[in-house]
Order: C-alpha cells, then structure tokens, then sequence
C-alpha cells in the first residue's frame, strides 16, 4: 500500500494502481473519453491529466498512466488542469461539432465552444480515442482495424484504409465507441455491414433470429474447439 | 589485415592508415559528403580520376567529409609531402584540368587556394602535426585556416576527422588515434571507471535536451535486466540541421567506437542506430563502417580480448520529426509505428522490448571516444560551466558563411553569427535566430550577447536542441516565421494525442489567418493560453515544445502580430495579403525595366514618364522592386 493525497485528502492505494483507479475508488470523479476499464490504458485524450507536486516538483501528468506513488500530492481539479481539460473539449468538439457525447461532456464542465476554431466537416464523430482498435486487438484477437497516418490525417480503419479482411464481424468496436462513430447495420435479412465490409448472418437454430455473423462463429470455433454446429444458437435461445 | 586483439595490432593498422592518411605521393581529396555531393563533388572526383589516368600521374585520390564551409564546396585539398594542406574551394569540373596543371607544374599562379593547412593538432594522440614548409614563399597572402574568420573561433572535437580522413576507410581512423580509447577502456577501465570520467566530463546530451550523459549511463547501467541496448539517434529531423547527417557521413566510426565504449560500461551487447532513410549516404557510410570494425573484431566477440562482446544494427527510419524522440523511437526499432508513449517509467529502465535502453545523440557518441583519451577534466574545462565541451551547429539563413561549424559552448550569438557567419548578406540588419528548430524559439537581436549554453538559450525561450541556427534579417516577418514552423508541426504531429494533433492544428489555422489578414482581436491572448495548455497537456516533447515558436515570437515580436492583426500591415513586408507595392513618383525615371519583368503585366506607363502598378492584378511578387534600380519601389 502507498499513501498518498488526492484534493487534500488522504488515500491508501495498492501498489501498482493508477492515479485515477485510487481516484475513483476513494469517489473522486476525473473524467475521461479514452479510457476503459478493460483496456491498457494509452493517455490519448488527455481529459485525465492531474497536477502532482512532490518534493517541492510540480507537473502535469496522465492520471490513467501514472502510478500512485507514496507522498504523492495529486490535485485534480487545479487551474492548469482545469485550462488542459477545457482545452481538450473545445478541440473536441471543433473536430467533431456532429458528437453528441463530447457536447454533452462539455456542457456538464461548462465549456463552450471556441468560435474562433475551424470546425472540421470530414471526421465525422471519431475523436482517435482508439478504444476500437485496443478492443479488436485485445479483446477479440483479431487486429482487423488499425491507425495509419500522422496529424490530422491520421484514421482508424481497416489495413491500406480497405475494408479489412480479418474482421468478423462481431461489432465489438460498436460497443466500445464512446461517440457513435463506427457504424455496423443489420438488414433484418441475415446480413450484417461493417467497415465496408458485408458477412452473412448466421440464423438461431431455435428460434429463428439472426445473430451473429458465420464468420465470428467459426472464428469462436476455432478458438474455443467447439463444433460449429454446437454454435448455431443464440443466447437468449441456449 | 586479420582481427586487431592487440595493442600491437592496432599500431599496426595506423600504420597501415598513415599511409594513404599522408602517403609519400601527392593526394588529392575531394570532400564528398552532402553538402560536397549538391555542388557537384562527385563529378569532380570523377573528373580528377580521369584526368590522372590520361595523364599517367601517380596520385592518390581520396574521398573525405566535410569541412563545413558550404560556400566553398566543392572543395578540393591537395597535400603534397613536405608541403602545406592546399584547399580549394568552389572546383567545379571544368577546374579540375588547371588544377592538376597546377600540381603537375607546382605552381599556384592560377588557381588561388581558399586556405592552407600548415599544422594541425591530433587531438586524440596528443600531438602536432606539421605539413612542412616547402614554397612558403609562394604562399603569401594564402591564409592559414585558422586564420580565416570562419575557422578561427572553431574547436573541432566531434568533427576532429571530418575532411581530415577518408570514412570508407578505418585504418585512417585509427591513424588519428580512433579505437584507441576503446583499447584503453577494455584493457584498463572499469564500467565505473568509464561511467565516471564521463560524469566528470560533464557531457550533456547533444539531441536536446542536455541530459547529463554520465547520470544517463548510470541509470542505465544500474537497471535490472540481462539484456541490455545502447542506441543512437541519427534521425535528425529538424528542417536545416544537418549535424548529424555530416557526422555519420564523414566519421562513422566515431560514433561506432563511442557506443562500443558506452555499451561495455552499461553492460550491453547489442546496439542500434537509428538513421533516417532520407540519408542515403550516412545508411551507406555507417553500414561499411560496421561491417569493416567487425571485419577487424572492433566489433563482435571478445573485443581485445577483453571476453567483452557486442555488435551493431543499423535501423532506417522512415524520416518522421516524431520518430526522433526517445520512445516514438524505440517503437520504431520494435517494428512498430512510431509512436511516442508517457516516459513515466524511463527507457533506461524499460527500452525497447521493455528492456533497459540508453539512447543518445551522434554527437554525444562522438564525443566519448575523445573524452576517455583526454580524461573527463580536459573535457570540463572546455566551453562554459554547465554546458562543458563544444557544440556543433549548422548555421543556415540569411548569413554569409553557410556550413556547419562546431564551437566551445558558452560562446555568444554575436560571435557566431558575426566573426564565424560573417554576419548578414546584402547590408541587412540582423533581427532574429531560431535555434532549436521547431522545439526551439526565436531570439531576437537585443538578445545577441547571449552565451549559447543549454541554460542560456531555455531562459531566453528556446533551447539547444540539435543544433539548427536559422538566422533571420529585417525582411523576415516573425508572425510568418511562426506559421512556417507550425506548418511544419502540423504535419508531423504523431496525432496520438488531442491537445498535439488538434490545437497545433487549429493555432496553424489562427496563424495563417493572421497573415493573411484575417487575425482578430484576442488572437494574441488566445495563442498564448493554447500555448500554455497544448504544452501542459501533450503526451511527449513533440507537443510539449510545439508552442514555442509562437510563444517567443510573441514575447519577442508582439507588435509585429498586433500589427498584422490591428493594421492589417505586415510590418517586415512579407505577408502578401497585407502589403503593397507602389512607385514613388520624384524617384521614378520611367526606364520600363519593372514594366518589362513584371510576370502578369501590371505594370503601365510611358517611356521617361512615371509608371504606375495596378494594384488588382498585382500578386506582390516583389520583382519589379528588386529589378528597380532607382529605388522607386517600395513596398508598405
Ligand atoms: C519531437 C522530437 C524529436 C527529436 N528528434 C531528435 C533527433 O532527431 N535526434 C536526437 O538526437 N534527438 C532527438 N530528440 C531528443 C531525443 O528524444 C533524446 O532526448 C535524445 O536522442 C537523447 O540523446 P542525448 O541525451 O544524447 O541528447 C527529439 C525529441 C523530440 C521530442
Ligand atoms: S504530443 Fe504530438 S507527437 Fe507527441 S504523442 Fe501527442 S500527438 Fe503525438
């Protein structure tokens, strides 16, 4: 165990643990839009950033990445942070003036837009937090999408921006997306698009619905060694 | 030759190197590295070739880096035994035939030498070497090179073989005393012992940020791990630096020897340099340089004996300013896209493959090899107390000398851009320079008494960075300047993070506006807070230093943005949105000359009668102002 103090208050944290982990589990909020619980963390977005001082040393510092450290002074909300965040929004929301979600970020911490930004027209809701490219990485295993380009032109897609070919079409990016970007669509009659991409839907056995594409379920197969066939239900029916 | 295991062996292979270093024949070396190759020096190696061929001479004709002088390029030396170093400047191909009828004849009526070279100081083996005195009569009014206001202020560590040796051939660098400090580390040296005379050498790092390479070295050293890599960054990113480019290029084992040296007192095996593709020549020299230490077992297994192995990888990058920082870097060697991570846990402690990884500069290697020949304390006692040693800088813009020159640190801005550059072309005053690159600031003329010193150059807001000195004259528009280098950064953001990718993104755009007449008031304020928080909030230094080009501009130069932004006047006359060409009436004579040049024809008037420009169609090329040669043009 460290100890350490967050907003003046002091707080016991496992060894190991992330400045925002003792954050959030002592109830003080620092709010993020490229973090998930389930994923290595990457400090992309920079809404997480905390001012620590230790030692008479003050900086900023990327509280999903840092470690709790013992005599760590944080301060999450300071001037500077504050500027960082506000910052961060406004950019947001110049890059994406279509997302819902960094709007409404923006509003709860009183930030306004920054007239005198370029609003682009191109990027449609994707803020690069790369939470999609982290879940198809690591979660599914297959690596279908990735970033390419620098700056402004940087993207998520698939490889050569094609539509890539490992994907499976299991929308596990969809989920994960925190604005709406990526978009995946079920025709009702078993196909499925992604990423340019069309798979066939494979049909519930017992009830009849589709569920899930045919190219997921023999990925899943072959992962798991379970017959296809055993596969061919979907889980409200199994 | 076979493998060098022996101090008897590596006297040996000087030997071997003194003889085409100073043959008993005339030599004749061309400088062929870049700056050399853009003139045209191969052509004139190639010519000097043919020539001595046709003619049957026996003459030895040697390739060797650069001298620095860029002005002078292609330049070509002569060195005949018992005779002064001759060095000619500007050969092109066309000379190549008087020069050798010059040679052959023995006189120099002809052709008139840039300089002469009559002795010089090894610095590694510690002595003298003097050229001889033969036609000293001849010779008068050729100066000597340390004469030359270029030459005089200069101390040549890490450049101490460029244009001296031939860097295709390492016997000539172990002419000079090259692998000897590795002889003496292995055979007498403890790591520590190697560890603390750099320590008291007091070298800081030459790729920017100046960190202290001893206490790197010890991190390094000290971290827990079997595996261990020592790296060296050649990317070099910086628009107008060429440094390192003419280091690899002119001394690759230099840097070879540093790093072996380095590599045994961190306890590594294996090391990478890091070269961008964009260096053709540099990938080239440093590949035969690698290949012909291992030939000699100066790389590989039990080095001299010593049981100590270690041997390196040359990695080509694909030529991004990001990839020049320590962990972008690192990512590229793993084959991964370069980009950068959060230092927290620091590369010495968790490199490449998560392994301890000690990363510096080609000229911080470079510098080794002289350090543990010379000891730690001679290397503190040169240049300026906490920035000890000499720093190469390559002095670009609007100056007179051109070229890369290497300095004591703790010299003044005034001395380099003055004695050394010879100050600024065509009469213009002098009014700022960048330093640093796009990290780094601009400094303005008031500030020109400045000693450059790492801590100096940070107060003033700027920094070393590699070495790029972009002097600028009173017809720069700083608020340009500025634009120049975010346009640069824009691109070159990794776009990992938001407030790097974005807000360099969006203060490019309030840049541009501005010179294009478009500021609006706040502008400046809202600069300045971006500036502030992009540097707070970015992930590496990429982000962090990115707004530094602006910020001391501002600091510096506020008018000149509220000009733009208030007037709509571009004070320097650069922004063509904001300036206008006219004709002064009482100067004009009509001569027709602007009318004649003028690209789009806007330009009307009878002969001898007072012409006019039309403003609409005008594109402020400004020619018809500098082909005027009554100054009747002026442009507000
Ligand atoms: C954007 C960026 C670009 C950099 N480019 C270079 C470079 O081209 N060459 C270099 O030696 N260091 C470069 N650096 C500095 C390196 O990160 C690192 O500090 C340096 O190579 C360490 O070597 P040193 O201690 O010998 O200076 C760069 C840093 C940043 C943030
Ligand atoms: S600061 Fe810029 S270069 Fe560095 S990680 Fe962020 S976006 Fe990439």
């Amino acid at each position: 165990m460290v100890n350490l103090t967050i907003d003046g208050r002091h707080i016991q944290a496992e060894e190991g643990s992330t400045l925002l982990s003792a954050a959030r589990a002592n109830g003080i909020e620092i709010p993020t839009l490229c973090h998930h619980e389930a994923l290595m963390p990457t400090g992309s977005c920079r809404m997480c950033v905390v001012e620590v001082s230790k030692g008479g040393r003050t900086r900023i510092v990327t509280s999903c990445i840092y470690l709790a450290e013992e005599g760590l002074q944080v301060n999450t909300k300071s001037q500077r942070v504050q500027e960082v965040r506000k910052l961060v929004l406004q950019l947001l929301m110049a890059r994406c003036p279509e997302s819902e979600v960094v709007r409404e970020v923006a509003k709860e911490m009183g930030v306004n837009p920054e007239p005198r930004f370029k609003t682009s027209k191109d990027k449609g809701k994707c803020i690069l937090c790369r939470l999609c490219v982290k879940a198809c990485e690591s979660i599914v295993g297959v690596s279908a999408i990735g970033l390419s380009g620098r700056g402004q032109t940087k993207k998520v897609g698939g490889p050569f921006m094609e539509a890539p070919q490992a994907c499976i079409g299991c929308g596990s990016c969809v989920y994960i997306c925190p604005t709406g970007h990526i978009v995946m669509e079920d025709d009702g009659k078993g196909h499925r698009e992604i990423w340019g991409k069309t798979f066939n839907m494979a049909q519930c056995r017992t009830c009849g619905r589709y569920f899930a594409p045919l190219e997921q379920l023999s990925f899943i197969s072959k992962a798991t060694k379970v017959p296809l066939e055993s596969l061919m239900v979907c889980t409200s029916c199994r | 030759m076979g493998r060098i295991r022996t101090l008897k062996d590596l006297d040996l292979a000087a030997k071997k190197g003194l003889e085409t270093l100073f043959p008993k024949k005339t030599k004749i070396m061309v400088g062929t590295a870049t700056s050399g190759i853009a003139a045209g020096a191969l052509e004139v190696y190639e010519e000097l070739k043919r020539e001595c061929e046709k003619r049957k001479l026996d003459i030895h004709l040697s390739k060797t880096g650069s001298m620095g002088m860029d002005s002078l390029e292609p330049l070509v030396e002569v060195i005949e035994p018992g005779k002064p170093r001759l060095a000619y400047g500007k050969v092109t191909k066309d000379k190549v035939s008087p020069l050798i009828d010059q040679v052959v004849s023995g006189s120099i009526d002809g052709l008139k030498p840039a300089y002469r070279i009559d002795d010089e100081d090894d610095l590694i083996r510690q002595e003298k070497i003097t050229y001889g005195k033969k036609i000293e009569a001849k010779l008068k009014g050729i100066p000597k090179i340390n004469e030359l206001p270029f030459y005089k202020k200069q101390l040549r560590i890490a450049l101490r073989n460029c244009g001296t040796i031939d860097p295709e051939n390492i016997y000539e660098y172990i002419a000079r005393g090259g692998y000897y400090s590795l002889y003496r580390a292995l055979s007498s040296m403890t790591p520590e012992q190697i560890i603390d005379e750099v320590t008291i050498s007091g070298l800081r790092g030459r790729g920017g940020g100046g960190f202290p390479t001893g206490r790197k070295w010890l991190s390094c050293r000290k971290a827990h791990g079997d595996i261990k890599y020592v790296i060296c960054n050649g990317d070099e990113g910086d628009p107008g630096a060429y440094m390192d480019r003419s280091l690899m290029e002119g001394d690759p084992h230099s840097i070879i020897e540093g790093m072996v040296i380095g590599a045994f007192a961190i306890g590594a095996h294996e090391g990478f340099i890091y070269v961008r593709n964009e260096y053709p020549l540099a990938v080239a020299n440093l590949q035969k340089a690698v290949e012909q230490a291992r030939e000699l077992g100066l790389l590989g297994d039990d080095i001299f004996k010593s049981g100590f192995s270690f041997d390196i990888k040359i990695v080509r990058g694909a030529g991004a300013f990001v990839c020049g920082e320590s962990t972008a870097l690192m990512t590229s060697i793993e084959g991964k896209a370069g980009e950068p991570r959060a230092k927290y846990i620091h590369t010495v402690e968790q490199g490449i493959w998560n392994r301890p990884s000690n990363l510096n500069n080609v000229e911080t290697w470079a510098n080794v090899p002289v350090i543990i020949a010379r000891g730690g304390k001679w290397f503190a006692n040169i240049g300026a107390k906490n920035s000890t040693g000499t720093k190469v800088f390559s002095l670009v813009g609007k100056i007179n000398n051109v070229g890369l020159v290497e300095v004591p640190m703790g010299i003044t801005l005034k001395e380099i851009i003055y004695d050394i550059g010879g100050g600024i072309p065509e009469g213009k005053s002098f009014k700022a320079v960048q330093t640093g690159g796009p990290s780094g600031g601009c400094i303005p003329a008031d500030l020109i008494d400045l000693p450059v010193d790492f801590d100096s150059l940070w107060e003033a807001g700027s920094m070393m960075g590699s070495g790029g000195m972009i002097v600028m004259d009173d017809r720069t528009c700083m608020v340009d300047i500025a634009r120049y280098f975010f346009d640069f950064l824009v691109s070159e953001s990794c776009g990992k993070c938001v407030p790097c990718r974005e807000g360099v993104y969006q203060m490019y755009e309030i840049l541009h506006d501005i010179c294009h007449g478009r500021g609006k008031k706040g502008d400046i304020e809202l600069l300045e807070s971006m500036g502030k928080s992009i540097a707070d909030g970015s992930l590496c230094a990429l982000g962090g230093s990115a707004p530094n080009p602006v910020l001391s501009t501002i600091r510096y130069f506020r008018k000149e943005y509220e000009a733009h932004i208030n007037k709509k006047k571009c004070p320097a006359g650069v922004c063509r949105a904001l300036i206008k060409y006219s004709i002064l009436a009482d100067k004009c004579t009509g001569c027709g000359v602007c009318a004649k040049r003028c690209p789009v024809e806007c330009i009307s008037g009878e002969r001898k009668k007072v012409h006019i420009i039309d403003q609409g169609k005008c594109i402020k090329c400004g020619t018809c102002k500098e082909v005027c040669k009554f100054d009747a043009i002026i442009v507000e």
